[in-house]
């Protein structure tokens, strides 16, 4: 009994001692930093809540979802913020003031600008104003101006990066654009002179093949998109065959292996007929006797497996890899430049592979994520 | 049953599945050929791909199985199974498309440019996957000890190294074909055989089934539970359909929005056919095959019929055509399922191998990935199908049913038509309604518990489906600033024909 009595008790200052500790613990805790420091955090917490939506860049969204967390930030009764044609977004008490004189002012002069009740700091973006922020206030201080002129120049930063990854990304769809494949100079003087050929002789070939080299024209020529499919892509390649094989004639041998499947796959404009270009020129053109083309393209769960082969003349791989890492301008600049492309778009991961031996032909292969991230602009 | 038929007929099936797949690539020797082979895939063809992955042995054994046990009330079965698809006709099948989107996990990256949203969804593709497997490996098992009198568990392991041998060797490059050509051989298979039972049926004096009243009312013993497993069943199969990941993959082979909506529409008459014939099946089999329901067989009604009521070698050769419907079923609904899991896995592990560290790098390419996680993915379901054999086919196919409807409903749904969802309020729909609808079927398989909370668990749609919609909205709401900045842009992109010309970039 005794023993119970005696065992019950220090149970019980166990865990009072055991709760008190925890009670001051999670008190001290509560307690941590002084209130300036928390006034501190809280600042910053607000001012990380704003900067999502600034780094978008200023807007009318942008500007209503970052100005509850602006107007905290100062702490006063209304905030707005303008670009250099209006305001795009207002928070707080209607206020009766009349402050265009004074944001003209401020967006012309580039500097915070005070009235009796209002003050108007510019935003800027590289040294160019391109909006403001209004605050009216009772009493608009001289700590009030300038803790907006501070906000302001804090968003103005917000901004900057907004431009920096919109320019990013600008960077990368101009990089796209200049490595735009070119449809080759020898190929337009080849195919018109084949069919020059056919004028006399056979003129209804000849009408066929140049409506044929205007589709294909139209197609290598065209504006938009930096996307297309691989049903389009083939396309293109089938007119691009019909035009060698009028000055091949039975020396072009072709053959097609495609899974419907991939059909639809989207992939960067112009990306296998350069490859297939290639293997005419380099490969096949230069071999006695007839050649065979084969293109194939199969669906490998979330990935399209895109191969062409000849069995031309076939070269020294490090003449591949000179062209690919670009030493070398001769030959095989359109594999090299598929290969650029389709690494800026998918990552190096899907870059091209090149398998070939001088006299044993040419193998290409190309592996076309199924889906990406990416929006296909294909019109 | 005459082994020797049934043997071969289940050899041909899967010598044609291993074989065909090289068959259906386009092969042309001529320039002339390039456009054939450059044109899309029809819709007919389409369709019946997906027709012929989507009837599984649900389908083929699992509706007459239920028919003949329950009667009428069990029809919203195969009812559910079509309307699945009206639901991905009006709400999804265009948008999904012009998502761009390969897979569920795609999808949910395009819409909420979120990496957390995409690993949630591939863990729901891979669970909604094995638990379609599960019924698929239990089928086979069933339809082998019909045909040959081996245990259970020889059919089960054949079906499941079968489709790891077709994934991992690459005979699923070109499945259109050989999909397309599974839905005609299971409606032939279900069809020639049901001509000549009809006829014994009509040379019999027409007999009516007998059985007791409730078999021939659609809402069965009309009481509480009764009631609310047919309305759960109605929700699972309405709203999961457009949640399977082996049927979202083909709506990928449509060049466009347009073609995906007829698709669908086609898919909708293929399958109304189709469901015409286990429902005969089921009604001739309460009269010739009663005996069933005692013995708890069922499922083997279909196998068990043309002996039954014609016998002979005509009996014996109509048997073995159905025994190759059975089997074509198994195996097409089953690779497709692994494929798309093996897909979405492979894709998830080939890109967290892209982003290791180069030193780190183990050369995992995506097609080895890929063959890996076919191979693990089977495992689970084979293991789960040779330890419940106790529930009806088409019941724990509708477990696969639940937890899509729950979570990739909500999320198709909501992604497609409502601008608010957020990458927060879609995880919390995901993993909330995924834990309702995958607790409840491991709990009626582990466990088996009766009365109410039994029917709640073993039919869970009716609750988990608005919890899965109920988390993702209300978790969208209290996270509204975090709507993805380009979600006017994402939206204009779904739902705009591809014919007009618009700026579609993000």
């Amino acid at each position: 009994m005794d023993n119970a009595s005696t065992a019950v008790a220090v149970a019980v200052v166990l865990v009072a001692t055991a709760a008190f500790v925890r009670w001051r613990l999670l008190t001290r805790r509560r307690t941590l930093g002084s209130p300036a420091d928390r006034a501190t955090y809280k600042t910053l917490h607000t001012a990380s809540l704003a900067a999502p939506s600034l780094r978008r860049g200023l807007d009318a969204e942008s500007a209503a979802q970052a100005i509850p967390h602006v107007r905290a930030l100062l702490g006063t009764s209304t905030v707005a913020i303008t670009d250099l044609d209006g305001p795009l977004a207002w928070d707080g008490a209607h206020a009766d003031v009349d402050v265009i004189p004074l944001m003209s002012d401020a967006l012309a002069r580039g500097t915070t600008q005070a009235s009796a009740r209002a003050i108007v700091a510019p935003l800027s973006v590289d040294g160019r104003v391109v909006g403001s922020i209004v605050v009216v206030s009772d009493e608009a201080s001289a700590g009030l101006a300038r803790a907006t002129t501070e906000v302001a120049r804090w968003m103005s930063s917000q901004l900057e990066l907004a431009e920096l990854s919109e320019s990013r990304s600008a960077l990368v769809e101009a990089e796209l654009r200049a490595l735009r494949a070119q449809i080759s100079p020898h190929f337009i003087y080849n195919s018109l002179g084949a069919i020059a050929s056919f004028v006399r002789t056979d003129p209804e070939r000849a009408r066929e093949l140049l409506l044929e080299f205007a589709d294909f024209t139209r197609y290598s020529f065209r504006e938009h998109g930096e996307f297309t499919t691989l049903a389009e892509e083939l396309r293109s390649i089938e007119r691009y065959l019909v035009l060698e094989k009028a000055r091949f004639g039975d020396r072009l041998r072709v053959v097609t292996r495609i899974a419907p499947e991939v059909l639809s796959v989207t992939l960067p404009f112009l990306s296998v007929q350069p490859i297939v270009e290639n293997a005419v020129r380099h490969g096949l053109e230069a071999k006695d006797g007839s050649g065979t083309l084969t293109v194939i393209a199969l669906d490998e769960g979330a990935e399209c497996v895109i191969t062409i082969e000849d069995d031309g003349v076939g070269v020294d791989p490090d003449t591949v890899r000179d062209a690919l890492v670009g030493r070398t301008t001769s030959s095989s600049v359109g594999l090299a430049n598929v290969d650029a492309r389709v690494r800026t778009v998918y990552g190096d991961a899907h870059g091209i592979v090149v398998e070939t031996a001088p006299g044993h032909g040419t193998k290409v292969t190309l592996r076309i994520p199924k889906f990406h991230p990416m929006p296909p602009t294909a019109g | 049953m005459n082994t020797t038929y049934g043997v071969i007929a289940v050899a041909l099936v899967a010598v044609a599945t291993l074989g065909i797949g090289a068959f259906g690539l386009r092969f042309s020797r001529t320039t002339s050929d390039f456009y054939v082979a450059s044109r899309s895939i029809s819709p007919v063809w389409n369709s019946a791909a997906i027709g012929g992955e989507y009837l599984s042995a649900a389908s083929f054994l699992g509706v007459a199985g239920l028919v003949l046990a329950s009667g009428a009330d069990m029809l919203w079965y195969p009812i559910g199974w079509t309307t699945g698809y009206l639901m991905l006709l009006v709400f999804v099948a265009a948008p999904l498309r012009r998502s761009g989107a390969y897979t569920l996990p795609d999808f949910a990256q395009v819409r909420l440019q979120s990496d957390a949203v995409r690993r949630v969804a591939t863990l729901l593709v891979v669970a909604v996957g094995w638990l379609y497997l599960m019924p698929q490996f239990q089928g086979a098992g069933l339809t082998l000890r019909t045909v040959t009198g081996a245990p259970t568990w020889v059919g089960t392991v054949l079906v499941a190294v079968i489709v790891v041998i077709n994934v991992v060797s690459g005979g699923m490059r070109s499945i259109t074909f050989v999909q397309a050509f599974q839905y005609w051989l299971k409606l032939t298979a279900l069809l020639i055989p049901l001509f000549f039972l009809l006829h014994a049926w009509s040379d019999d004096g027409r007999p009516s089934p007998v059985a007791p009243s409730d078999w021939f009312q659609p809402f069965g013993e009309a009481d509480g539970p009764g009631l609310y497993l047919t309305y759960s069943v109605m929700v699972a199969t309405f709203l999961g359909t457009m949640g399977l990941p082996h049927v979202v993959v083909r709506f990928y082979t449509n060049p466009d929005g347009h073609a995906a909506r007829r698709t669908t529409l086609i898919v909708l008459a293929l399958l109304g056919s189709f469901y015409l014939l286990p429902t005969l099946y089921g009604v001739l089999g309460r009269i010739y095959a009663g005996d069933l329901v005692a013995s708890g067989r069922t499922d083997t009604v279909v196998l068990e019929l043309p002996s039954r009521m014609i016998g002979g070698t005509t009996g014996e050769v109509l048997a073995a055509l159905l025994t190759a419907g059975a089997f074509a079923a198994f195996l097409s609904t089953s690779s497709g399922i692994t494929m798309s899991i093996a897909g979405v896995v492979g894709q998830g592990l080939a890109k967290h191998a892209a982003t290791l560290p180069i030193t780190r790098k183990v050369g995992l390419t995506t097609i080895t990935a890929l063959r890996l996680a076919a191979a693990g993915g089977v495992l689970v379901p084979l293991a789960l199908a040779l330890s419940a054999e106790r529930i009806a086919v088409a019941n724990s196919v509708t477990f696969a049913f639940a937890l899509a409807a729950s979570t990739f409903c909500p999320l198709l749904v909501l992604g497609i038509w409502w601008r608010g969802l957020t990458a927060t309020g879609a995880i919390a729909g995901l993993v909330g309604g995924g834990l309702c609808a995958g607790v409840a079927p491991v709990l009626t398989i582990a466990w088996g518990p009766g009365g109410w909370l039994g029917v709640l668990m073993s039919q869970p749609a009716a609750w988990s489906v608005p919890i899965g919609f109920g988390l993702m909205v209300g978790g969208s709401l209290l996270t509204r600033s975090s709507v993805p900045g380009n979600v006017a842009r994402t939206m204009v992109r779904l739902h705009t024909p591809e014919h007009v010309d618009v700026d579609r970039r993000s």
